[in-house]
């Protein structure tokens, strides 16, 4: 087949020519076009953004790329030549020849994508032994060096853990090594950084782009994040609805996009609310110490002040205790030490201590509005649930506030009767608004809302907050690690590092020089739209030797 | 002390608590069993002073605490006590006499079972895991639901019909003696051994493979599809070891099953097996053998279930090297 495996890799020379692709997928009992008809070029070492919302289609074709359709899929059209080869004319002994050698892949969620029963260096050389490219202990040494390269801690030994004994990030980077071990001609790397933290997103970035280019190594990067996929990529293309709505440099389309779609992308990051000063505290969070099971504290000594009807954000990496923070506020967690005051009011500390109305006036969204509604209840019956426990209405007037309700989210009254399979992401989302406004609460926590949505669904979301925080005086307590989002919402910003309160300000003096130094990593590690961002970044922390947290 | 290690010393403590409160359970239960076994053995025309004086003798007459004592102090040092039934002057047949050769058979016969149904319901599950939905698939499925669905007795029979009467291939008694030797007993238990196999593989199988096919959907093995590795590697070294834990949880359930509930098979072959001593046992009321053999039981389960969760510890990385 190809003789010149791994022979002369001129930049340049055409890799990957998929020509008026079309995919469809099976689903309620029909086959539905998820992809219809997409022309993809890719030259030898060039790096392409593939951006696009979710269910654009980026990832499946992503992996048509590789020949590979995930089961209830199936490629129904176009021709795909890699390197010359045909792969839709290939049998699924030679297609897998190529997968994993010459092609190989590198998941969203490297925690969920190594196999939790082998050792992390075993599964990096599995493609290249199992392909006979290298033998076994070739393949390891050379692994370790690329752990090396990648920054990984301990390179030497590393490879002998399992999964769950590393890190987020440094699995992430451990695939790059996996993806990387067979010296592909071609790498699809997908949303492999979404799941990280924004500092340990600038590492994983780095080190990924260090290594395509060592090897000059082609590579299509699938992202919803612009600022991200500027850092990567030498050329970008938009899908939407799985049609191609623009391709261009990288340069070129950040600077001038044609499409108003392309357009539209690029604007989310404009919102911007004007902050606002109150001083009159709905809820203050005093001097709290809390820990699970005791043993270790996760919170220390933390204190904050939500003035009513302004939105406070709580920022910080994963693990710096704001998900905590929310459990101790909603009585979920009682503290150790100290305790919630709500209008001055010191609250029970545990949940089964406060009455129907102390409920209330706290409600919460989560995150995964998929696993935080019950999938067989309908909308109505969600919605309507706390305006019968909290408000006790039922029939007509029951139906009236659900509609009223509704139509506050901005959706109408056939959504009733839908469960929440049959919703959208971004409508999963509004819904569980919906639901938290049923109760009319003065206080709302939002833990995460918009991190699992695609970005012109976070700005809808985003915007529907304000609107109903406008209209009903409502408090927001915004707990997120997206920088973006906080400049669009807060009045307030309080940054959270290892379960302490690191600053508490209002939004224009925490994101105005000077900054302790945990804040200035925190806010130099939010990925810019200029495409020499990431590049500048490391540079000048070369320079000055900031903190680094690359044994995170 | 390895982890590992301190969890079967805990599991294998908390197995004897078990053990002990069990014991409490059977001994007790044995007080409501209805009648006695004077005069079960003496007959309805026995004298109330001949009653007397043989209840007397078997220690009957002490309160129920003393005589849980007695016997909880025997079985620890090893002495299950002595049989009530085939007393002769001066003669008395130990508990462990009669239990030895009939236990042994059970142990016998449920490893002969284990050794054909264990690899065999392994080996259909995971290739119909492999085949999914394949029209193999659906025949493996149909077949051992059948098998299972039918009464052992049925199963049993037919087997009798087809394999030694139709044809002479297995003998229809299993009657096999203590000097029986080693290749004629394999032979002799063919037909209950394939009678027990029908029955249990279903239950082995399915969950063998649905196991597996459980984890295909997870995107370690969309990884490893997209590295190239081939759809039996995929199955064998990347889902299987994820699906140990509920596939051995299965295993150790129906090896127990084997051990302790399979009366009716020993009784249809005529299978000298501790089965079949247990309900002749209860039925003359020798309550030393019952609770023996009740003992017995519980023991299997306990330790079968240990195993289990050993073997589930030990495949599962998270468990084994913890951070």
């Amino acid at each position: 087949m190809a003789k010149k495996q791994h022979g002369e890799r001129n930049k340049g020379d055409l890799l990957l020519d998929m020509r008026d692709i079309r995919i469809e997928g099976f689903s309620d009992e029909k086959w539905h076009p998820i992809i219809k008809g997409v022309d993809l070029k890719l030259h030898r070492g060039e790096v392409m953004g593939l951006i696009g919302e979710s269910g654009a289609g980026k990832s499946t074709l992503g992996k048509a790329a590789m020949g590979y359709t995930q089961p209830g899929c199936r490629i129904t059209g176009g021709s795909i030549l890699f390197d010359g080869i045909d792969l839709r004319a290939l049998s699924d002994r030679e297609l897998r020849r190529l997968n994993g050698s010459r092609m190989t892949y590198v998941a969203q969620s490297a925690a969920a994508s190594f196999n939790p029963a082998h050792r992390l260096i075993e599964q990096c050389v599995e493609a290249t032994v199992d392909h006979g490219l290298k033998p076994d202990s070739d393949a390891k040494a050379d692994v370790r060096k690329l752990f090396r390269s990648l920054q990984l801690p301990d390179p030497d030994n590393i490879g002998q853990r399992y999964p769950h004994q590393v890190s987020g990030g440094q699995l992430q980077r451990a695939m790059t090594a996996m993806a990387m071990s067979p010296r592909p001609d071609l790498i699809i790397f997908d949303e492999p950084t979404t799941a990280l933290d924004v500092t340990t997103q600038v590492e994983v970035l780095s080190a990924m782009r260090d290594i395509v280019q060592q090897f000059n190594t082609a590579a299509i990067y699938i992202t919803h994040d612009l600022a991200v996929v500027a850092q990567m990529a030498d050329v970008i293309k938009v899908l939407r609805y799985g049609e191609t709505v623009e391709d261009a440099p990288a340069r070129e389309m950040l600077k001038h996009p044609k499409m108003p779609y392309t357009r539209s992308l690029w604007a989310v990051r404009s919102l911007e609310k004007p902050e606002e000063r109150s001083d009159d505290i709905v809820l203050r969070v005093n001097g709290v110490d809390a820990s699970y099971g005791g043993v270790v504290k996760v919170l220390q000594d933390v204190t904050i002040d939500v003035p009513r009807g302004s939105t406070v954000a709580v920022v910080g990496e994963s693990g710096s205790g704001k998900s905590t923070t929310a459990r101790v506020i909603t009585g979920l967690l009682p503290p150790m030490k100290g305790n919630v005051l709500f209008n001055g009011e010191p609250l029970p500390l545990a949940l089964k201590d406060r009455n129907k109305d102390q409920l209330r006036r706290i409600q919460m969204i989560y995150q995964m509005a998929d696993t935080a509604m019950n999938p067989r209840h309908t909308v109505r019956d969600i919605i309507g649930r706390p305006l019968e426990f909290y408000l006790g209405l039922s029939g007509k007037a029951l139906d009236a506030r659900i509609s009223e309700l509704l139509k506050m989210i901005e959706l109408d009254d056939s959504f009733m009767e839908r469960l929440p399979g049959e919703l959208s992401g971004g409508q999963k989302q509004r819904i569980c608004i919906a639901r938290a406004l049923a109760a009319e609460p003065e206080v709302i926590i939002c833990d995460e809302v918009t991190s699992a949505l695609d970005q012109i669904v976070q700005e809808g979301i985003l915007k529907l907050l304000l609107r109903l925080q406008n209209e009903f005086n409502i408090t927001y307590l915004f707990i997120t690690h997206d920088i973006a989002t906080v400049k669009a919402i807060s009045d307030q910003i309080v940054v959270m590092f290892q379960g302490k309160v690191v600053e508490q300000g209002m939004k224009s003096e925490i994101l105005e020089p000077p900054y302790p130094d945990y804040t200035q990593l925190l806010l130099s590690s939010v990925p810019e739209m200029d495409p020499d961002w990431l590049t500048h970044l490391l540079a000048e922390r070369e320079k000055t030797g900031a903190m680094s947290s690359s044994g995170n | 002390m390895h982890p590992i290690l301190k969890t079967i010393l805990q599991r294998l403590g908390l197995g004897l608590l078990t053990l002990f409160v069990v014991s409490i359970i059977i001994f007790s239960s044995m007080q409501f069993l209805p009648g006695d076994f004077a005069t079960a053995v003496l007959g309805q025309s026995a004298t109330p002073e001949t009653v007397a004086a043989f209840r007397k003798e078997l220690g009957l007459n002490d309160p129920a605490v003393v005589r849980y004592i007695q016997w909880i102090g025997g079985v620890v040092q090893g002495d299950f006590g002595s049989s009530f039934s085939g007393r002769s002057a001066g003669r008395e047949r130990e508990v462990m006499e009669l239990i030895a050769p009939r236990l042994w058979n059970t142990l016998f016969l449920a490893g002969l079972t284990a050794a054909i149904a264990v690899p065999l319901s392994l080996a259909l599950g995971i290739t119909a895991a492999l085949y999914r939905n394949s029209l193999y698939d659906r025949t493996i499925n149909a077949t051992t639901l059948t098998t299972i669905s039918f009464p052992e007795f049925f199963v049993a029979y037919i087997l009798i019909l087809l394999l030694a009467t139709l044809w002479k291939v297995f003998p229809s008694l299993a009657n096999v003696r203590p000097d029986t030797p080693l290749m004629d007993r394999i032979y002799m238990c063919a037909l209950p051994a394939l009678t027990l196999t029908l029955v249990i593989v279903a239950h082995m199988m399915r969950m063998t493979r649905a196991a597996i096919i459980n984890l295909l959907a997870s995107p370690y093995i969309e990884m490893a599809r997209l590295k190239g590795v081939s759809s039996s590697k995929v199955i064998l070294k990347h889902a299987l070891p994820n699906a140990w834990a509920p596939i051995v949880n299965v295993i150790a359930f129906n090896l127990a099953y084997l051990v302790v509930g399979v009366v009716v098979v020993e009784v249809v072959f005529v299978y000298p097996g501790i089965g079949q001593l247990m309900v002749d046992a209860v039925s003359t009321r020798d309550i030393p053998v019952v609770q023996a053999c009740a003992l017995i039981f519980a023991a299997t389960y306990i330790l079968l279930n240990l195993f289990a969760d050993i073997v589930s510890i030990v495949t599962n990385p998270r468990l084994l090297h913890p951070r």
